[in-house]
């Protein structure tokens, strides 16, 4: 074992870690940056036309976690014994240098000022009798507000194409009239509507819904952004969400931020090394650096540093939370412990249109950011007093490609048959002249979901695996059902000859076995008590102040919008009170 | 017969630099910085740096036709390097060509250029080279040339029938120049930058058709093929030379390796990454200046302009002919079928000079290999076009790079199946030695 030192050591090449590289690096500070996978440069195995082989990208997993060495455990509910998730299907966590930022979609939100504060705003509207007993209904502890700049800064950074509604509170434009005011617009303007997109918007339109284009990190135009780094114009071929973008114009840590980086000396990216285990003092208030795994060497190495970022993927940093002894492990019965709690997902499910013959849908074309959505439905924009819910889904047509096996696997929807000629002419017909579109849904805490160590299973490091321990619930099952109920006058303006409505039903468990959404959440959350959050307001460990936790992990909630925009904004926002305070004096950001 | 380069780790090469700069960049001396620079100016590293971890050590082949040159050590180290030398040894290589031990060089070293540099000049070089870089034991390879052409005496008649003396060389680049900045421009341009090494015709005999804007109209006005690439023309003609490039334009290509009418590719991203995004804004300006002032070398050449014939057939659905298919498959995606590409991120055929080229080779080039836009402090992407040498055959590559050359306006021969079948034979080295590892 051997030993190096450093500034500031990050785990994960993904979003999170590549921009709190180069915010460490802007001031000045020495980076060291561990990625458990392989170099993942696009102009080398992103290359076109090999990258859009599906079989070996979307089905065998190519830029995904490989469960062989390490994965989670899985149960639906405290009373069962969990095994080992060995065929990722459900979720599909990303590895190797840009994670899951080089093979998302590229929607790109920000958070409803609402849902930032979910807990105040529900008390305040609906009173604190609304929320269920077993409900860990909490707040981010930092608003909308605060966070602006910060949305604003990671846009300018991924290229985002969008329609901005409000403009320092001024309407300027055709955006969603439920999204706050910004400070400035988009950098490039709203990706083109695909035929789809563009019949959602007139049917929802007349269903008397608020249309709107998705905000995508994929590039309308070729695009320079802050960091001097380019982007090329997308052109529909929909190979986003599970690829490299061959045209550079899906926005990805690849392309965006670490090429300003690699000639920067003082920074390191070691690649193929898995973090075992960050290392404390002896009264584990006090990170000393990381120890992990070379992989090519297969050798243990450690390296010190002042200041510990974790930002590896959602359950990743969880992980290594519990395996380090970073604040104290999470107890469903005594509904105390902070480190598992509140482990959140997103309830989507999809419904299907069929439209006249003479309709053909080009599914072919797409990208994983663009389409039209609707939020009538989301967040608090609906009165859910008579309702009894909470939570909410935007809907949208989010055409991202229909790639042949994917295509092949749909058929002919539910009610076709599997196999023969009926199997063949349903896909067909699925194929040319259907529209899927999704009710991409909040899902909330609850005492009884929740992650931990598991006590039986091992990974091939000799490390405890990951349990997950989670199910639908009532409330996020009655809310789908409910925006899935109006789906139904947008499939009848559609003027559909038959349609499927996808919802969740009553007692449904979650289901492993199908691809719902990799938008997993909490599990080390952000707040303003170290009661019922691991980390405080600036995404600081409240147990070990020179540990910060960057990711998805810090949301209390499963928000019905995207993940990225708002983890890349808590990262810029993290980033800046490290620069602006904790550097200078290193503590405690929040004191109790 | 000409000189060829392989400058296999461009990138490689830049981290060197980077990290030569930051480790000096503290130095009292500021002939020492004044000497950086115009080593800078003078591109040296991107012939005598190959190991990024020892700059300047040497070990760059330069494959020629008789054989493998390798660029020599000429960090201060005394057994390897220019230890031993004096600054008169020093002079005498940089404006002779003359080895201390009085073996002539082999005119891959650029000293009929760099003859026109200044006295001071020369000393801040000889400065920075002595205490400025650090010394490295390495040692190149030896030259691969077999006897009787190993022989150096040839060089000296060489030399004494082609390069200019040292007297001649100042007293011409102290010429009268309408204006100062495009004074300084013609110096950095015809001396420490010697552009016109590859960008000027060679005779059959190697030397330069002309060592300045003065002497002919061959200046500058391109020259033969460099690895596999063909320096283009930069003297004022519009179809095929800068003619429609403003100043503007020239400095953003030197100091970012991009424009909106180009990207860098070839031997000239090395001296973009090694050499011009160093220089100040003031420098580039007068280099641009200067050679806007060039006036075209090819008499009766027509202005481009633009021709939508094409792109309106394509529009409409038509296929002209099976380049214009292999096109809208290939090309079309980045490049438009208006050829206008996504510039700065995907560069314009319409209209771009090194396409209508009388020689089609970097064309045929970047076909079959792809290309890595050179990375620069400035402009740190390096979007990559894929290679399609393992996917087209010779028939369809020549079919892409003849409807290329004749469509939007441009004009240029065709090429043959046989002509890429030719190319193919001949640079199987270039095209097989993938671009450098790219940033992103």
């Amino acid at each position: 074992m051997t030993s190096k030192r450093t500034d500031v050591v990050i785990i994960g090449a993904g979003w999170a870690g590549a921009i709190l590289a180069k915010e460490m690096r802007e001031a000045g500070r020495r980076v060291i940056m561990l990625e458990r996978g392989p170099e993942r440069k696009t102009a080398v195995e992103g290359t076109y036309p090999g990258s859009i082989d599906e079989l070996r990208g979307a089905i065998r997993h190519r830029l995904f976690q490989n469960p062989a060495k390490t994965t989670v455990t899985i149960r639906n509910t405290v009373n069962q014994t969990a095994l080992p998730y060995r065929q990722l299907a459900a979720f599909l966590p990303g590895e190797g240098v840009g994670g899951a930022g080089l093979h998302w979609s590229g929607v790109h939100f920000r958070a409803a000022p609402d849902d930032l504060r979910l807990r105040s705003h529900v008390i305040e509207r609906y009173g604190a009798k609304f929320i269920p007993d077993t409900m860990n209904l909490q707040d981010y502890g930092v608003t909308y507000e605060e966070l602006e700049p910060f949305f604003d800064k990671a846009e300018k950074v991924f290229g985002t194409s969008g329609d901005a509604y409000k403009v320092n509170g001024e309407i300027v434009g055709n955006g969603n009239i439920y999204a706050p005011s910004r400070s400035d617009h988009f950098p490039l303007p709203a990706m083109q509507d695909v035929y789809t997109a563009s019949l959602f918007r007139r049917a929802a339109g007349d269903a008397g819904y608020h249309p709107y284009a998705l905000p995508a990190a994929n590039a309308s135009r070729q695009y320079t952004n802050t960091y001097g780094l380019q982007m090329g114009p997308c052109n529909f071929c929909g190979y986003c969400s599970g690829y490299d973008c061959y045209m550079y114009s899906k926005a990805s840590p690849n392309i965006n931020i670490l090429p300003a980086l690699r000639n920067d000396a003082d920074f390191t990216l070691i690649t193929d090394a898995h973090v075992l285990r960050v290392n404390l003092d002896s009264d584990r208030r006090k990170a000393t650096g990381v120890t992990y795994l070379d992989q090519k060497e297969n050798r243990e190495e450690t390296i010190e540093a002042d200041l510990v970022i974790l930002a590896a993927f959602q359950f990743h940093n969880v992980h290594l939370m519990l395996l380090s002894g970073i604040g104290t492990p999470y107890d469903p019965v005594s509904n105390t412990g902070v480190v598992g709690r509140n482990f959140v997902y997103q309830t989507i499910t999809t419904s299907r249109a069929w439209l006249s013959e003479k309709q053909y849908t080009n599914q072919f074309v797409g990208a994983g950011g663009a389409g039209v959505a609707i939020d009538d439905f989301n967040s608090d924009n609906f009165d859910h007093g008579p309702l009894g819910f909470i939570g909410g889904s935007p809907v949208w047509v989010n055409q991202a490609g229909v790639k042949p096996i994917a295509a092949a696997m749909t058929g002919g929807g539910k009610s076709a048959p599997r196999w023969g000629a009926g199997y063949k002419a349903g896909l067909v017909d699925t194929y040319r002249h259907s529209m899927a579109m999704d009710a991409h849904g909040s899902n909330m805490a609850y005492r009884d979901v929740y992650l931990d160590l598991d006590p039986t299973w091992k990974d091939s490091y000799g490390q405890p695996l990951l349990r997950m321990t989670f199910t639908w619930k009532e409330n996020d099952i009655r809310m789908n059902q409910y925006v899935v109920g109006k789906i139904e006058p947008i499939m009848k303006a559609l003027g559909a000859r038959r349609y499927e409505l996808g919802r969740l039903e009553h007692g449904e468990a979650f289901d492993t076995r199908k691809y719902q959404t990799t938008h997993l959440g909490g599990g080390a959350v952000m707040g303003t008590s170290p009661k019922d959050s691991a980390l405080n307001r600036y995404l600081q460990s409240w147990d070990v102040s020179n540990v910060f936790v960057i990711g998805s992990n810090a949301f209390p909630q499963g928000m019905g919008y995207n993940p990225t925009g708002t983890v890349a904004a808590l990262a810029y926002w993290a980033a800046h009170h490290i620069r602006a305070h904790y550097l200078a004096q290193p503590g405690p950001l929040v004191s109790l | 017969m000409m000189i060829r380069r392989l400058i296999p780790h461009v990138l490689h090469g830049i981290i060197a630099l980077a990290m030569t700069g930051r480790a000096m960049a503290s130095a009292p001396d500021p002939l020492i910085d004044k000497g950086r620079y115009l080593a800078e100016a003078a591109d040296c590293s991107a012939c005598h740096t190959h190991n990024p971890s020892a700059p300047y050590a040497g070990g760059n082949p330069f494959v020629l036709p008789i054989g493998t040159l390798y660029a020599p050590n000429i960090t201060p180290d005394k057994s390897h390097g220019i230890g031993e030398y004096t600054e008169a040894d020093f002079t005498n290589a940089l404006r002779r060509g003359v080895g201390r031990n009085g073996k002539p060089l082999y005119p891959a070293m650029p000293f009929p250029s760099y003859a026109r540099m200044s006295d001071a000049d020369i000393h801040a070089l000889w400065i920075y080279f002595h205490d400025g870089v650090a010394p490295s034991s390495e040692a190149p390879p030896k030259n691969g040339i077999p006897w009787p052409l190993s022989m150096r005496w040839p060089m000296t008649v060489w030399r004494w029938a082609f390069a200019p003396t040292p007297k001649m060389a100042i007293a011409n680049a102290a010429r009268d120049f309408p204006a100062a900045d495009i004074a300084r421009g013609a110096y950095l341009v015809e001396g420490p930058g010697h552009c016109g090494a590859c960008h000027t015709p060679r005779a059959l005999t190697m030397q330069e058709k002309a060592l300045s804007s003065d002497q002919s109209a061959q200046y500058l006005a391109g020259g033969a093929a460099v690895d596999g690439w063909t320096p283009v023309n930069l003297r004022q003609d519009d179809r095929t030379g800068l003619g429609r490039w403003s100043e503007n334009d020239i400095v953003d290509f030197l100091a970012t390796g991009r424009n909106l009418h180009g990207s860098a590719f070839g031997g000239m991203s090395d001296a973009i990454v090694h050499g011009t995004q160093h220089l100040t804004a003031a420098d580039l300006h007068a280099i641009a200046h200067y050679l806007r002032t060039s006036l075209p070398a090819r008499k009766n050449e027509t202005p481009w302009e633009a021709n939508p014939a094409v792109t309106n057939a394509l529009h409409q659905g038509h296929l002209p002919d099976a380049g214009a298919k292999v096109y809208v498959d290939r090309c079309a995606a980045c490049h438009r079928t208006d050829g206008h590409g996504y510039a700065p991120a995907f560069p314009p055929l319409a209209g771009n000079p090194t396409l209508m080229d009388k020689d089609p080779s970097s064309l045929i080039l970047i076909v079959l290999r792809g290309a890595s836009v050179p990375a620069t402090a400035k402009a740190p992407s390096s979007l990559t076009m894929p290679g399609f040498g393992h996917i087209l055959n010779d028939q369809e590559i020549a079919d892409v790079v003849t409807f290329i050359r004749h469509s939007w306006g441009n004009t240029g021969s065709a090429v043959s199946a046989n002509d890429v079948s030719a190319f193919r034979r001949h640079n199987a080295r270039w095209i097989n030695d993938t671009p450098s590892n790219p940033f992103n």
